[in-house]
């Protein structure tokens, strides 16, 4: 921190000292809180879901071309033809 | 090739690394924030999540530590805007500390209440400065706003408040 930034804390320390010390009586400092656990198996797990994930254009590529073949049972034969 | 480079290229690897080295870092900074381990865990995994997809778009020789910083500053102020912090939950960090008299148990809730009232992008900055002592400049960094930004907005954030404790009774 330089000397600038030191000196507008600490000014900021003086004008707001009452307020922050009314503020700190109910909502305490939190710190230096330490993490309880490893959560890269949870961002694991998140990145999994993206890969299974479906775009839900596919899904309307599907519904559309099912209703296709529902609709027009003629194409099935020329469908196949082409496979 | 470098550990950011790799990340930047897409490596699982690599991300993974990085994670391992900054998840305390980014949960600390978060807690400091929402005042709530378990959303601040959730927050944390959701700040890296925002970081792997924007793995592209970083450069290599950039600030890694700013950039993630931002991030989850970001990620923390949309948690704040999108829920506020219910009385209860501020109420238990505060019996954490000791047991009082009633009233002042019922000062103590109005100023939970009147302070949870603030607009988030006040409240970050009232609470990083004021209560967790944060340097105005690195709350500048931290939100990616100018230092001049945060001197207003803390100016504005304790003059609501104020209003608004005085309007409860309660004078700071």
């Amino acid at each position: 921190m330089n000397r600038d930034e030191l000196r507008t804390n600490e000014a900021g320390k003086e004008e707001f000292g009452e307020l922050r010390e009314t503020l700190r009586a109910p909502m305490p400092a939190i710190g230096q809180a330490d993490l309880r656990r490893d959560l890269w198996p949870d961002m694991l797990q998140r990145l999994e879901r993206l890969q299974v994930r479906v775009p839900w254009f596919d899904w309307a590529l599907l519904a559309f071309a099912g209703a296709s073949l529902i609709l027009f049972p003629a194409l099935i034969p020329a469908l196949l033809y082409q496979l | 090739m470098e550990l950011l480079e790799r990340f930047v290229a897409g490596e699982l690897d690599a991300f993974e690394a990085l994670f391992r080295q900054h998840q305390c870092e980014v949960y600390r900074w978060i807690v400091r924030i929402v005042r709530d381990p378990a959303a601040a865990e959730d927050l944390t995994v959701e700040t890296f999540w925002r970081v792997h997809r924007a793995h592209a778009r970083f450069r290599a020789d950039g600030n890694f530590g700013v950039w993630l910083r931002r991030i989850a500053t970001n990620v923390a102020l949309d948690h704040l805007r999108r829920a506020r912090p219910t009385l209860e939950l501020l109420e238990d960090v505060a019996a954490e500390e000791k047991p009082d008299a009633v009233v002042q148990q019922e000062v103590r809730k109005k100023i939970l209440r009147v302070f949870a009232e603030l607009p988030a992008r006040l409240r970050i900055v009232v609470q990083l400065a004021l209560i967790e002592d944060e340097p105005y400049q690195e709350i500048a960094d931290s939100l990616g706003i100018s230092l001049a930004a945060v001197k207003l907005r803390m100016f504005r954030g304790t003059r609501l408040l104020r209003k608004k404790l005085e309007k409860q009774g309660v004078r700071p």
